[in-house]
């Protein structure tokens, strides 16, 4: 078994126009990419995909990453906690103008509903948002005297995470805050492409020490050394780079 | 005296409530101060929804790693202890009750404990966080905040007239003038400035005080 692949072009070659895409990361930490730049560059080559439905817990930053990929307006949706950033321009300008849809979810909410997905817990009670304008429609539950609203699984097509170190087997390890949302993503989507900083053999990343058991993983493709988006937007850069 | 706490006043005498050995989260911006003032011989253990327990300082400038990040996406470094998890598991510490305290900011707070603190309105991208899932699950949400809002509204109200962040949810208010629990519906008033009668606190509070025996003088270090 290998489920290693040569190139992001491959990696992402698959995904179809109004696929459901889980991008990894929180803010730049833990963000896959060059994965989302090599979906925008096979979207400039092919008009392909677009009408995504994106889940992240952001709105990307600045005008690389998620952010790009809205500005490509190839973002139909988006399901997020925090659409805000140091630079929010790209999604502002597009929701405000009717441009994309956003589904907000709090943050703990929107993890567990992918988590859920990964699980095969179609719903599960939370406390969370209970008496809120967003639990407004949703069914409300009491359980031991308190109240609880009910929150669906989220699942995707596809996840495009980031992890820091992979086997061919897809074990992953991560790096420091960077795995938030990343192990969460990979068990609730049908197709997980990891991008890693580096393949090694099957053993050499302990056992004990798996944080995604190989399971989650269909694809992963090595990025040596990746970029870092609050890195990329301080240097003000833009995706893809506009031709002096 | 002064006639009100400064922001970092407001930090400190929260912070003098939090035990040895508590785990704490504290909200993106204001809340944040509170680290610094960790009473001598205590060490709090810190949460930070993106997945870290225990996490140290921010690194000197030019040091950072940003995939060490804090909720407000701020560098921060690991010291001895610190623990990484995913987001599910952050959020089971929060909704699971593992955390002692929360500490956030308030746009308005009721006497019936609800917390307004996420959004000022229908205009602009709504954007929620996890403001949520904090009020919920830590054994005491704490507040911090100006007693009263820029224009010298009470941001301690009946009601709250904002979108609510969560119901029934603060037990504890520290205020630029007084400290203030929330019991059974009303705010109890324990601490306030010794230079502000009871009768000029009520007038700048948006529902009724209830008087304990004993009210505490609020004293503060100039900071």
């Amino acid at each position: 078994m290998d489920k290693t692949l040569p190139t992001v072009a491959q990696a992402v070659a698959e995904i179809p126009d109004g696929a459901v895409v889980m991008i990894g990361g929180f803010g730049g930490s833990g963000a896959p990419i060059e994965l989302v730049h090599a979906l925008i560059d096979r979207f400039l080559a092919t008009g392909h995909p677009r009408a995504l439905t994106v889940v992240n817990n952001n709105a990307g930053n600045g005008h690389v990453g998620l952010a790009a990929l809205i500005e490509q307006g190839m973002v139909k949706k988006l399901v997020c906690s925090f659409p805000r950033s140091a630079d929010p321009r790209v999604f502002t300008e597009k929701f405000l103008a009717g441009e994309i849809e956003l589904e907000l979810v709090p943050q703990g909410t929107l993890a567990e509903r992918i988590r859920a997905g990964g699980a095969g817990i179609p719903a599960f009670y939370t406390p969370t948002s209970y008496g809120t304008d967003l639990a407004k429609g949703k069914p409300v539950e009491e359980f031991d005297g308190r109240p609880y609203v009910r929150e669906r699984w989220l699942k995707a097509d596809f996840a495009l995470i980031k992890a820091l170190k992979g086997d061919r087997l897809g074990n992953l390890v991560f790096n420091k805050a960077a795995r938030n949302f990343n192990p969460l993503m990979a068990m609730a989507a049908a197709k997980t492409i990891v991008q890693v900083s580096a393949i090694v053999e099957p053993g050499a990343i302990d056992p004990e020490s798996v944080v995604t058991p190989g399971i989650f993983v269909q694809g992963l493709v090595e990025v040596a050394a990746p970029a870092q988006e609050e890195e990329l937007n301080r240097a003000g850069a833009r995706y893809p780079e506009i031709a002096a | 005296m002064t006639d009100r706490l400064t922001s970092t006043q407001i930090a400190w005498r929260a912070a003098q409530d939090i035990a040895d050995g508590a785990y704490v989260n504290l909200g993106i911006g204001f809340p944040e101060m509170v680290a610094r003032f960790q009473p001598p011989g205590r060490e709090a253990i810190f949460h930070t929804e993106n997945g870290i327990l225990g996490f140290g300082e921010a690194p000197p400038a030019g040091e950072e790693d940003w995939d060490l990040i804090n909720a407000g996406k701020k560098a921060v470094t690991v010291k001895p202890g610190t623990a990484f998890f995913h987001h599910a598991d952050s959020f089971a510490m929060v909704r699971g009750g593992h955390l002692d305290v929360a500490i956030l900011g308030a746009y308005e707070v009721a006497e019936t404990g609800d917390l307004a603190n996420w959004s000022t309105g229908p205009k602009g991208v709504p954007a929620v966080g996890g403001a949520m899932d904090l009020v919920h699950g830590a054994k005491r949400v704490a507040v911090i905040t100006e007693h009263v809002t820029k224009d010298g509204k009470p941001k301690l109200v009946k009601r709250c007239s904002l979108p609510l962040t969560g119901v029934g949810c603060v037990t504890r208010v520290y205020t630029s003038l007084a400290v203030i629990d929330v019991e059974k519906g009303r705010f109890v008033l324990r601490e306030k400035l010794p230079s502000l009668s009871v009768s000029e606190l009520q007038t700048m509070t948006g529902a009724e005080l209830v008087l304990p025996e004993t009210i505490t003088d609020l004293i503060v270090p100039e900071l």
